[in-house]
């Protein structure tokens, strides 16, 4: 096992060591329960797929997702358990890289307990399960990509509180930049181009691309370019706040 | 060998080390006084590659911690101030993960594992959470994970603050053990602890040295008029606290 794995090993132990990982979950599931059954109106609109399940998950992640990764360095920070880790025998990016895998693959599992809906769709009617499964993968990039910026958020600050606020307002950003909220802040001063580029950073817009079952490597590029960016950002920030 | 030369550390509105120089042997089990925030600890952090030195190099027998800072790290045991740990594990996963970090596996492992808590006896503890343990119980964790490696370079920062006697007693007779063959570089600002373990003292003053000798010859170099006579010796005093409140006491 790497050092990276010895890592993750450990965070995610410490998730499930503490009623962290189990409230995460079941509020994931009953937020979940809630958007689709009752504003999605999965019943009522006699379709046999999961698109008001998914279509709220950008706006789901928005707060489940900060909660998650606003204690990854926040707290090593305040603890000073930083110091221990950094004089270990490993490399930043081990530690970087392990941490966002523990809190990805929770976010993962309980986006993997949704299955039951997934069983109900397929008992009331025969959906496109190919489409679901690109949602599913869709999503779970998603999260990556919400993660890896409340990484980068946690690292700035040892307050915890203020790294969940930081990254509700960036990944806010992230989410609605290609609507009129973000863009109107912009338009008539920035040239289109800029107009463009922000619009195509929008979260919002590539998951709704893998969510219709379009699986374009564009989108996947995507959320693996911003997951990269903002973990890099992380390591950067962590070496030069950990003096502080 | 541990080699320092002309380390400098500023910080935005102070230095906190100040073009500091010294060496330290193997079997050396260096005393590290001052007063708080003459730089200690940051000299500590330099030496421990977790600060990076404004100027100055760090070498930890041979291997540049900042050029080659995984086999300089891979020979260094550490106890950073305040003996920081994960208070959601238990002491013995906790030991579990840094064995794993540090490469050991196996029987080796589990041997290692075993020998420690024998030696900062934490066997009774060894299940529970670390946030549930006393101040002196964390400490030795903290020593713990230090020495689990059975490192060439051993580096405490005030590894006796928070304990009570008796157990300052211990961990003295524990560092006396471990630095046979070893580098062991001990903060504190506890001057008997200085007499009773190390074999050489630098104080540090606004990020300098001031003096660097035996313990004995500062002892000796002392100015008359600063010597005040106590009523009671602190070491016939802490002989006492031991007789009375150590079971089956000598």
């Amino acid at each position: 096992m790497g050092k990276t794995g010895i890592i993750f090993k450990r965070e995610l132990y410490a998730y499930f060591s503490t009623p962290l990982a189990y409230v995460f979950i079941v509020i994931f599931l009953v937020m979940n329960g809630i958007f689709t059954f009752d504003l999605g109106g999965f019943f009522i609109r006699g379709q046999a797929d999961l698109q008001p399940f998914f279509s709220f998950h950008p706006w789901l992640y928005l707060f489940m997702i900060p909660a998650l990764a606003m204690g990854l360095w926040a707290d090593e920070r305040k603890s000073g358990t930083i110091e221990l880790l950094m004089t270990l025998p490993i490399r930043l990016r081990d530690a970087v890289l392990g941490k966002f895998l523990a809190a990805w693959v929770l976010s993962g599992i309980a986006l993997l307990l949704t299955f039951p809906i997934w069983m109900t769709v397929n008992y009331l009617g025969s959906p496109d399960n190919g489409v679901i499964l690109a949602a599913y993968i869709g999503s779970w990039l998603m999260a990556g990509g919400f993660l890896a910026i409340g990484s980068c958020m946690s690292a700035l600050t040892r307050n915890a509180v203020i790294a969940f606020i930081l990254t509700v307002a960036i990944c806010f950003v992230f989410v609605s930049s290609g609507s009129p909220i973000v863009l109107n802040a912009f338009s008539g001063w920035a040239p289109q181009i800029l107009l463009d580029a922000i619009a195509t950073l929008s979260f919002l817009t590539h998951f709704d691309a893998i969510n219709k079952g379009v699986l374009d490597i564009r989108d996947l590029l995507f959320f693996a370019a911003v997951i990269t960016a903002w973990l890099l950002a992380s390591a950067i920030v962590i070496e030069i706040k950990k003096a502080n | 060998m541990i080699e320092i030369s002309h380390i400098t550390r500023k910080f935005e509105h102070f230095t906190a080390v100040d073009d500091l120089s010294f060496s330290v042997a193997e079997g050396e089990v260096l005393g590290f006084l001052g007063p708080n925030g003459a730089g200690k600890s940051t000299t500590m952090k330099i030496i421990t590659g977790f600060l990076a030195p404004s100027s100055g190099r760090v070498s930890i027998d041979g291997h540049d911690i900042a050029e080659n800072p995984m086999s300089a790290k891979a020979l260094i045991g550490y106890l950073p101030e305040g003996a920081p740990s994960y208070p959601d594990m238990s002491v013995i996963s906790f030991l579990e993960f840094i064995a794993d970090i540090r490469g050991l596996s196996g029987a080796q492992k589990q041997q290692r594992i075993e020998k420690v808590i024998n030696d900062v006896e934490l066997s009774s503890v060894c299940h529970q959470t670390i946030e549930t343990l006393s101040k002196g119980f964390k400490r030795r964790v903290g020593l713990a994970q230090a020495i689990l490696h059975d490192p060439k370079v051993l580096i405490l920062d005030e590894p006796t603050d928070g304990l009570d006697p008796n157990q300052k007693h211990q961990v003295r007779n524990l560092i006396r053990n471990l630095a046979k063959d070893k580098i062991v570089i001990v903060s504190t600002h506890i001057l008997e602890e200085v007499s009773a373990v190390c074999t050489r003292a630098i104080i540090i003053n606004k990020g300098r040295i001031v003096a660097d000798a035996a313990p004995a010859e500062l002892e000796a170099a002392a100015p008359a008029e600063f010597i005040i006579e106590s009523q009671a010796s602190p070491g016939k005093l802490e002989a006492f606290f031991r007789s009375v409140t150590t079971a089956g006491a000598q």
